[in-house]
């Protein structure tokens, strides 16, 4: 049944608040997550006021001030610092992001920053993404042939065919969409979700892969395909800018087409 | 202590290989709806005002008949496809899943069939 009560860790209290230095003109606010799930304090709020004037233009900037300068236990993930790896999306005002692509001046007042919504949380920032990495391995996302390689050359491609993959391939797997789907918040231990569901639809359009019916088997489900009801809550908040509603659409209009040929 | 690992727990029982009859049936329902919906409502705005045995006379021609033979089987079909998803949405424990969603079928199905008595019963007897 629905749990009717929440647990209590899903309560935060107001943490601690560290001042800016005095001599600080350009003040903006950062209210931070913190939680520790091995020690048995619950959740709390920490407000952090930056100086503008001495820290970096992204949202990953002011977490790395607050980390250098402010409190070193703060925990959080990144690594690129430019959109590519997908290591530091987070919930930044109600909308999940890239804390790195996100610029700390399109927002106004305090800045909000939480862990990706409804995953179990490691510490601080940072969620657990074994499972989503586990439905990721699930949907195997490699080519899968029958047909031995060509002796000399690779296996080719006609330019309209890799067109298909444009807007698919480019996905970095940061969880935004999937974590930002109700779908995948009451139902993530079966629903795949909006992030493994497009790059299933990545390998059921590549021209050289050969197991697409059995792709399509693997996906037809209830459970692992159909809990998507195309609200775009994904598409809206993928920071890549990329569709996954439309993946997920379109792997459904092959399953239509081939029931009813 | 459960030692499976994320894959075993991701993979589960595997795919069902069904549930785009479902989904298709919804969308099919869906849309021969809006234009039999409309009809009803038509229908209802006239035999809102008419008296009973005109009601009853309408109902009988052939094209009302069929309309809302149609219109009954679509819109309960479309209430208990659409009803059993958002109890697969929302009800997590296996044993009220399952006995929710039998429930809704068996119900949409009995007023379907009361509803359609209804109007054979009045085409046939007026």
């Amino acid at each position: 049944m629905a749990e009717f009560t929440l647990p209590k860790n899903s309560v935060l209290i107001e943490g601690k608040t560290f001042k800016a230095p005095v001599s600080a003109k350009n003040i903006r606010r950062f209210e931070v997550y913190r939680w520790d799930p091995s020690s048995s304090e619950i959740p709390r709020i920490d407000t952090f006021e930056l100086d503008m004037d001495s820290c970096g233009p992204m949202v990953l900037d002011a977490i790395l001030k607050i980390k250098n300068e402010i409190d070193s236990s703060l925990t959080f993930r990144r690594s690129c610092r430019e959109g590519v790896c997908g290591s530091c999306a987070m919930t930044i005002n109600g909308k999940n992001s890239l804390a790195c692509t996100k610029a700390i001046d399109s927002y106004t007042g305090t800045i909000k920053i939480y862990p990706l919504p409804h995953m179990s949380v490691v510490k601080d920032l940072v969620a657990d993404m074994t499972h989503f990495f586990a439905q990721y391995a699930s949907i195997k996302p490699w080519i899968e042939t029958q047909t031995p390689p060509p002796a000399d050359v690779e296996r080719l491609q006609s330019k309209e065919d890799r067109e298909k993959l444009d807007g698919l391939y480019d996905c970095i797997l940061c969880a935004c969409c999937s974590t930002s789907c109700p779908s995948y918040w009451w139902n993530s231990e079966r629903y795949l979700g909006p992030a493994v569901l497009l790059q299933a639809y990545r390998w059921l359009v590549d021209s050289r892969d050969e197991n697409t019916g059995e792709r399509l088997d693997e996906l037809e489900d209830p459970f692992k395909l159909y809990r998507c009801h195309t609200i775009m809550n994904c598409t809206d908040t993928c920071p890549k800018g990329l569709n996954p509603a439309k993946a997920i659409a379109e792997t459904k209009k092959l399953l239509v087409q081939r029931k009813l040929g | 202590m459960d030692y499976r690992t994320p894959l075993s727990r991701a993979k589960g029982l595997g795919s069902a290989k069904s549930g785009t009859g479902h989904w298709w049936m919804q969308r099919v329902t869906a849309v021969a709806l809006i234009p039999l919906s409309f009809w009803l409502i038509k229908f209802l705005g006239l035999s809102l005002t008419a008296p009973y045995q005109q009601t009853l006379d309408w109902l009988t021609s052939p094209i009302n008949s069929i309309c809302i033979v149609v219109w009954i089987i679509a819109a309960f079909y479309h209430a208990a496809l659409g009803l059993q998803v958002v109890i697969e949405d929302y009800v997590a424990a296996e044993g009220p899943k399952i006995i929710s969603i039998w429930a809704v079928n068996l119900f949409f199905l009995f007023l379907a069939i009361a509803a359609l008595l209804a109007v054979f019963r009045i085409v046939s007897i007026g």
